[in-house]
């Protein structure tokens, strides 16, 4: 990508037929791991993972040929930094299905400090008590603040704490799917 | 948007945005009301105080089962079993209840600008639950709520307050609100409760009922706040339901998909008609659980720090 004098610094990471790739691998990944009996939902983490669990159930629907639920999960008001930041937005959750037996597939945009992902699995105890849970990232950025791994990621990439990914996907009104790395 | 007020004190000086963050914010925290388990962990730790110096059932208990489903610790605190019956000053009071470390007072008072004097010197966050005939913000925010879960917007939608105006914070509140969100308002009551004054604040007076609902989507119903009058401000209660009550009469001459509201307590017979309380048009009710989402989330936002709010790519 261009740089200039006075523009972020940024570096493409996912173009649009990069990012299906990497979601389509991430798909027969999951229907690999889960093969059987396994009664898989998708959960996204709002809001980066919300359209991502949505386009991994079709992709997994067309390896399946079966029904493949998604949820949407706010995970702000189960932060353990509310109180040190300004109050966080929250979307409403959304879990059209019971959680109890189900294997979770967790579904972020970034996977970072790991700190979302742990309020997430909060979270989700109050839906029930889930078979396993299972985390999906589309990029995993390193610099873990708790014991947490990606089971399926898209792409590992070093980055310095200043930096920020940005994932822009077209259901947010991008005119394109991709993924920049800008430094601040 | 970045919510960054400690306390919330009126409608008042809040600004347009400041509103849809709230009721944002509350659309989340309904959701958690309608699952099996309705609590979540955002104030864990935290203790509130509901210092309702005034009586109230439907408040005290809406914020009291907020702050329960926030996992926040509640201590409830009434005038009748309290040291004000000895002469302690509120001042002593609120200081006393933060040596306790409360985090959050929600006060109901019936001196206007009771909650703004604790903000001066407490540390602690204040929560304005009704102060005299000022404000009572929480309840305008649930029923603009309301009205955007139900019409969809705010802006541009006509709005009948009547009832007794004058002495409502209630009707303050509201005025406030739906002019930041731009609706517009009518008001309309006997003279006496109506004055022409409230006309300088933007909204549209009159004392005729045809004319005040006619045209309305939403008719918010007001009581008769008895408690606040010092003198009688109209001959009797039974001409006032004649002139002013809406029965099912009234309610033929409104738009067919008009909102009824009442921020409760109603007086069955008196502003209203048993039958328009109970009819589909009315969301009496649902004023009652939107108030509970809306009470979490003022009570989770105003618990938020100074720091930056969340980034995106902070995951």
């Amino acid at each position: 990508m261009a740089s200039s004098f006075f523009m972020p610094e940024s570096k493409l990471i996912f173009n649009a037929q990069s990012l299906l790739r990497a979601l389509t691998r991430i798909a027969h990944e999951i229907a690999e791991r889960n093969e059987g009996p396994a009664d898989v939902v998708l959960v996204g983490i709002q809001k980066g993972g919300v359209h991502l669990a949505a386009r991994l159930s079709k992709l997994l629907e067309g390896i399946w040929t079966r029904k493949v639920l998604y949820g949407e999960l706010d995970v702000g008001m189960h932060r353990d930094d509310i109180a040190q930041r300004a109050a966080p937005q929250v979307h409403p959750t959304k879990m059209p299905f019971d959680l109890e037996g189900k294997t979770v597939v967790l579904v972020d945009d970034v996977l970072f400090s790991g700190r979302t992902v742990r309020a997430a699995m909060d979270a989700l105890n109050d839906f029930g008590r889930p078979a396993a849970i299972q985390l999906a990232v589309l990029i995993d950025r390193g610099h873990r603040q708790l014991p947490i791994k990606a089971d399926f990621v898209g792409k590992n990439v070093p980055t310095s704490p200043r930096e920020q990914i940005e994932v822009a996907l077209k259901e947010d009104g991008a005119t394109e799917d991709s993924a920049q790395l800008v430094k601040k | 948007m970045i919510w960054n007020r400690k306390h919330l004190l009126d409608v008042q000086s809040l600004s347009a945005d400041e509103i849809v963050t709230v009721l944002d914010t509350a659309r989340a925290f309904k959701a958690v009301g309608e699952r099996a388990i309705k609590k979540v962990p955002a104030l864990r730790g935290k203790t509130v105080v509901n210092l309702f110096i005034e009586p109230s059932t439907r408040t005290r208990i809406s914020f009291e089962l907020a702050a329960q489903r926030l996992t926040a610790d509640v201590v409830n605190f009434s005038v009748e079993a309290s040291s004000l019956k000895k002469g302690e000053t509120l001042k002593d009071t609120a200081r006393n209840l933060e040596a306790l470390n409360a985090d959050i007072i929600v006060i109901r008072h019936s001196a206007a600008g009771a909650p703004h004097f604790l903000a001066r010197f407490l540390n602690s966050s204040v929560v304005n639950a009704g102060d005299g005939a000022h404000e009572h913000p929480t309840q305008a925010l649930l029923d603009l709520f309301t009205i955007r879960e139900k019409k969809g917007k705010i802006a541009g939608l006509n709005v009948t307050i009547l009832g007794d105006i004058l002495y409502s914070r209630v009707a303050r509140s509201n005025i406030w609100a739906l002019l930041k969100l731009g609706a517009k308002v009518t008001l309309c009551g006997p003279s006496t409760l109506v004055p022409r004054v409230f006309e300088q604040m933007g909204c549209r007076v009159t004392y005729e009922v045809r004319e005040a609902i006619e045209d309305a989507d939403i008719i918010n119903l007001l009581r008769i706040q008895h408690e606040r009058q010092r003198k009688t401000m109209f001959p009797s209660l039974g001409e006032y339901t004649s002139l002013y009550s809406l029965n099912k009469q009234r309610l033929e001459m409104t738009k067919p998909d008009v909102l009824i509201m009442h921020p409760g307590p109603i007086n069955r017979g008196v502003e209203i008609d048993s039958d328009v309380a109970d009819c589909g048009r009315s969301v009496i009710l649902q004023q009652v659980t939107n108030g509970l989402a809306v009470r979490m989330a003022v009570l989770f936002l105003i618990n938020g720090g100074k720091g930056p709010q969340e980034l995106n790519s902070e995951h």
